[in-house]
C-alpha cells in the first residue's frame, strides 16, 4: 500500500501545468496551431471529490491581457519560493519551455511578443464553458468563489456588483468569501448576501467590531458523492486597514488563528472527511498559517494574485493559487477516503481566450449585462504606442502614466497611486477605452485628493507601506503591492526593518534631495479616509490621455531596489 | 496608502508635549523593567500556561481588543511596553473566580509588543508576548 507521503509526493510529481499535455518542445507557430480546447481541458478524472476554484476575478467579463510581475519579491522564509519565483527562474523552478503557451501565461517575458501569438485570457463567458466541461466529468464537482468578484470593472462600479453577482450566479458558484465585496458598504453587501447570492457568503474570521463575535457563517458543509466537504471561509484579514473601514465599521476582521484552528476542529467533530479553506488572506500568509492550523487538507489561497502551476505542500495540506482577472481555473480532483485525504491531482487550466470556445449562455448574458453601459464603457480615449501594465511589488507603466496625469491635471509635484494588484494590461498599439481605465482605477473611493506633506510625511509613508510587504513575518503583510510614485524617486533595501529600508528621496524634476522639513504638493487617490475630495481618478487619467493622444511610457529608474 | 495622518500626527505631537512638560521633580512613567520588577519580585517568567490573544494588525490603534487567559493565576499584569504609560491594568484573581481570564481594549501610539504576565498560586510568574503593528493603512491590493 502507498503511504500517504508518498502519494502526495507522486501526485505532485503529475500535477504540473499541461505538463503531462505535451506542450513540451514545439515551437510558438506549432503550438499555437496545436492549442485545442480538448488539451487545455483534458484531465484524467481522479478519486471522489472535485473542487474547482476561481479567484480574484475583478469583474473582469471580457477577456484581457495580464502581464505577471516582474518583481515579486520573497522576504524572510518566503525567499525564493513560490510565488516569489519570476521570469525565467519561474520557467526553469516549474520546468516550463519558454515562449510556450505556459510560460506566456505565468511569466512576464516577452509578453509584447507572445501576447501576439496566444492572444488575451480569461472572461466569464470561457470561464464558464471549462466549468460545463468539469461538472459534465464531474457532475458533482463543487465550485468555489475566492472573492474579489464584484469590483474592479466600470460595469461593475455602476451596477455595485450587480453584474457579477448575476454571472457568479448563472456559473454555479456554491461559495464565496470577501474583500473588495466590502467597498460597496454594509448596506449593499448585506442587500446581496441576503436577496440575491444563490450561495453562503463565507467568513469565520468577520466579527462584530462593538462585541468581538462572529457575525457572517463560517462554513458550510456540503456532501458530494458520500464525501461529507467542509468549506471555512477567510475573509481577506486587514479590510478595516488596507481599505475604507468607514464603508463597513460595524465588522472587524483579522487573521483570527484561534478561530480558525476552531472552526477546523468543529468540522472535525462532527465528522468531516475533508476541510477546505478558501481564503483570500494572501499566499504567504497562508502559507503561514498552514503550518500552524492543524486539519486543513486544502486551502484554495487568494489575494495575491498568484498563478502556481502546482500545489504548495506544508505538512499534510496542499495550497492552491489560481491566479486572478479570470485568467486560470484550477481543478483539483480529491481521493478522500476514511474521512482523509489520501491523495489529489491537479491542473491550473489556462482560459486561453481565443482557444476556449464561450459558453453560449453566458457570452449573452455578458452582453445583457453590459448593454447599458456598452457605448461609454468602448469610447475611444487615446492610444497606447507602449506595454501598459501594473502588477509587480515596484512601479509599471500603468501607474506612471496614471502619477503622470495626476501630477499634471491636479498640479503637484509628487503624485501616489495605490500598490494595488488588480488591473488588466494594454499592448502597444491598443485604444485605450474609458473601460480600460476603469480597469485600472475603478472604486468607490477614488476621490484624486491634493494636499501638502512634509518630507518626514512623504518618508513614513513610504516606510509604512513598504513594512506591509516586506515584513518578514507573513502575519504583517497586507498584500498590496508598493504604493507607486511619480515626480518622487527613492531607493529602498527590502532586508531592513521598518523606518531604514527607504532612503534617497528625491525630486525627479530637478534631481534636489527630499527635505524632511520642507513642504511638498502631492496628489493621489485611494484615501481610506472619509470625506476625502477631489475629482474621480478615472476623470483625471481620462482628462491627460485625452490631451495626449497617444500615450507613450518610457521605463523609469526612479526607485532602485536592493537587498533582493 | 492615505493622506491622512491627523491621528498619528497628533500622538507624535502629544509626545513632543509631554517631554517638554516633564519638569523637574515630577516623575516619568514607570518603564517596564519597574513595573515587571514589582509584578514579580524578581522572580524570572517561565513561558507556557499563558495566552495571549491580539490581532497581529490593529484595525484602530485607539481601541485594540486583547485577551489573556492564564489557568490557575492571581493575577494578570498588561503592559503596552512602547506607550508613554506602559502599565495598562493588573487583573486580581480570587479564590472563587471561575476562570482566569480578562479581555480589554486598549489604546497603542505605536507599533509594539503587549506583554502579558501571570503569577501563579506558588508565586511563580509567566509571560507571553506579541507584536502589535499600528500602520497608516491604504494601498490593500
Amino acid at each position: 500500500m502507498i503511504t500517504r507521503r508518498e502519494f502526495l509526493q507522486a501526485s505532485v510529481a503529475a500535477s504540473a501545468i499541461l505538463g503531462i499535455s505535451g506542450f513540451g518542445n514545439w515551437s510558438k507557430l506549432a503550438a499555437q496551431q496545436a492549442l485545442t480546447e480538448d488539451q487545455l481541458l483534458a484531465f484524467e478524472d481522479f478519486g471522489n471529490v472535485t473542487l474547482v476554484h476561481v479567484t480574484d476575478i475583478h469583474a473582469q467579463l471580457k477577456p484581457i491581457w495580464f502581464r505577471e510581475p516582474e518583481w515579486n519579491i520573497g522576504v524572510g522564509d518566503a525567499k525564493g519560493k513560490p510565488p516569489h519565483v519570476v521570469g525565467r527562474d519561474f520557467i526553469e523552478m516549474f520546468k516550463l519551455t519558454p515562449a510556450s503557451p505556459e510560460a506566456y501565461a505565468l511569466t512576464y517575458e516577452d509578453f509584447t511578443a507572445l501576447g501576439k501569438t496566444y492572444g488575451r485570457m480569461g472572461g466569464m463567458d470561457r470561464v464558464a464553458r471549462v466549468v460545463k466541461s468539469i461538472r459534465a466529468a464531474r457532475p458533482e464537482a463543487l465550485i468555489l468563489d475566492g472573492g474579489d468578484t464584484w469590483h474592479g470593472s466600470m460595469s461593475s462600479f455602476l451596477t455595485k456588483g450587480q453584474d457579477m453577482v448575476n454571472v457568479m450566479n448563472a456559473l454555479g458558484v456554491e461559495a464565496m468569501t470577501s474583500h473588495w465585496e466590502w467597498t460597496y458598504g454594509t448596506e449593499r453587501v448585506k442587500e446581496i448576501v441576503e436577496t440575491q447570492l444563490k450561495f453562503p457568503f463565507l467568513g469565520a474570521n468577520i466579527f462584530d467590531a462593538e462585541w468581538d463575535e462572529p457575525a457572517f457563517e463560517p462554513y458550510t458543509i456540503f456532501e458530494r458523492g458520500g464525501v461529507r466537504i467542509a468549506v471555512i471561509g477567510q475573509a481577506f484579514p486587514y479590510m478595516p486597514i488596507a481599505n475604507p473601514k468607514w464603508m463597513f465599521p460595524e465588522y472587524s476582521f483579522g487573521i483570527r488563528e484561534e478561530r480558525m484552528q476552531e472552526m477546523v476542529d468543529e468540522v472535525r467533530a462532527e465528522g468531516v472527511d475533508l476541510v477546505v479553506c478558501l481564503s483570500h488572506n494572501g499566499f504567504d500568509v497562508d502559507r503561514k498559517m498552514a503550518g500552524r492550523v492543524k486539519g486543513i487538507d486544502v486551502i484554495l489561497t487568494g489575494h495575491t494574485h498568484d498563478a502556481i502551476p502546482e500545489p504548495v505542500l506544508v505538512g499534510e495540506t496542499i495550497l492552491i493559487a489560481s491566479g486572478s482577472h479570470g485568467k486560470f481555473v484550477s481543478r483539483v480532483d480529491l481521493d478522500v477516503r476514511d474521512g482523509r485525504m489520501m491523495g489529489f491531482r491537479h491542473k491550473l487550466i489556462p482560459i486561453f481566450a481565443d482557444v476556449i470556445t464561450p459558453d453560449a449562455d453566458m457570452a449573452a448574458m455578458i452582453e445583457t449585462e453590459r448593454a447599458p453601459f456598452k457605448e461609454q464603457m468602448e469610447e475611444k480615449i487615446g492610444t497606447t504606442e507602449s506595454l501598459l501594465y501594473r502588477r509587480g511589488n515596484f512601479q509599471g507603466t500603468w501607474d506612471d502614466l496614471i502619477c503622470d496625469a495626476i501630477r499634471s491635471e491636479r498640479d503637484a509635484q509628487i503624485a501616489m497611486s495605490p500598490g494595488v494588484r488588480w488591473g488588466a494590461s494594454l499592448m502597444p498599439g491598443d485604444a485605450i477605452t474609458r473601460e480600460d481605465i476603469h480597469n485600472v482605477t475603478s472604486m468607490t473611493y477614488g476621490a484624486c485628493y491634493r494636499t501638502e506633506m512634509t518630507g518626514e510625511t512623504l518618508r513614513t509613508i513610504l516606510e509604512d507601506v513598504a513594512d506591509n510587504l516586506f515584513n518578514p513575518d507573513p502575519y504583517y503583510q497586507q498584500g498590496g503591492d508598493m504604493v507607486r510614485v511619480g515626480g518622487l524617486g527613492f531607493s529602498i533595501d527590502v532586508t531592513q526593518e521598518i523606518g531604514k529600508r527607504i532612503g534617497n528621496l528625491t525630486l525627479t524634476d530637478t534631481g534636489e534631495a527630499i527635505d524632511a522639513a520642507k513642504s511638498y504638493t502631492v496628489a493621489g487617490w485611494a484615501s481610506v479616509n472619509e470625506g476625502t475630495e477631489g475629482p474621480q481618478i478615472w476623470d483625471v487619467v481620462e482628462a491627460h490621455i485625452r490631451k495626449l493622444g497617444t500615450v507613450k511610457v518610457e521605463p523609469r529608474d526612479s526607485v532602485t531596489v536592493t537587498g533582493i | 496608502m492615505t493622506m491622512n495622518l491627523s491621528r498619528r500626527n497628533a500622538l507624535w505631537v502629544g509626545l513632543g508635549g509631554i517631554a517638554a512638560a516633564a519638569f523637574p521633580g515630577l516623575s516619568a512613567a514607570a518603564t517596564v523593567e519597574e513595573l515587571t520588577a514589582a509584578f514579580t519580585g524578581g522572580a524570572a517568567a517561565g513561558a507556557g500556561g499563558i495566552t495571549l490573544t491580539t490581532p497581529e494588525i490593529a484595525e484602530n490603534g485607539n481601541t485594540v481588543p486583547v485577551e489573556v487567559d492564564a489557568p490557575g493565576a492571581v493575577a494578570i499584569l498588561l503592559l503596552a511596553a512602547g506607550n508613554p504609560e506602559p502599565a495598562v491594568a493588573t487583573f486580581t484573581f480570587g479564590p472563587a473566580a471561575g476562570s482566569q481570564r480578562a479581555a480589554t481594549r486598549i489604546r497603542l501610539a505605536k507599533t509594539q509588543d503587549v506583554i502579558a504576565m501571570a503569577k501563579m498560586a506558588d508565586g511563580s510568574i509567566v509571560q507571553a508576548q506579541a507584536t502589535v503593528k499600528v500602520t497608516i493603512g491604504g494601498c490593500g491590493g
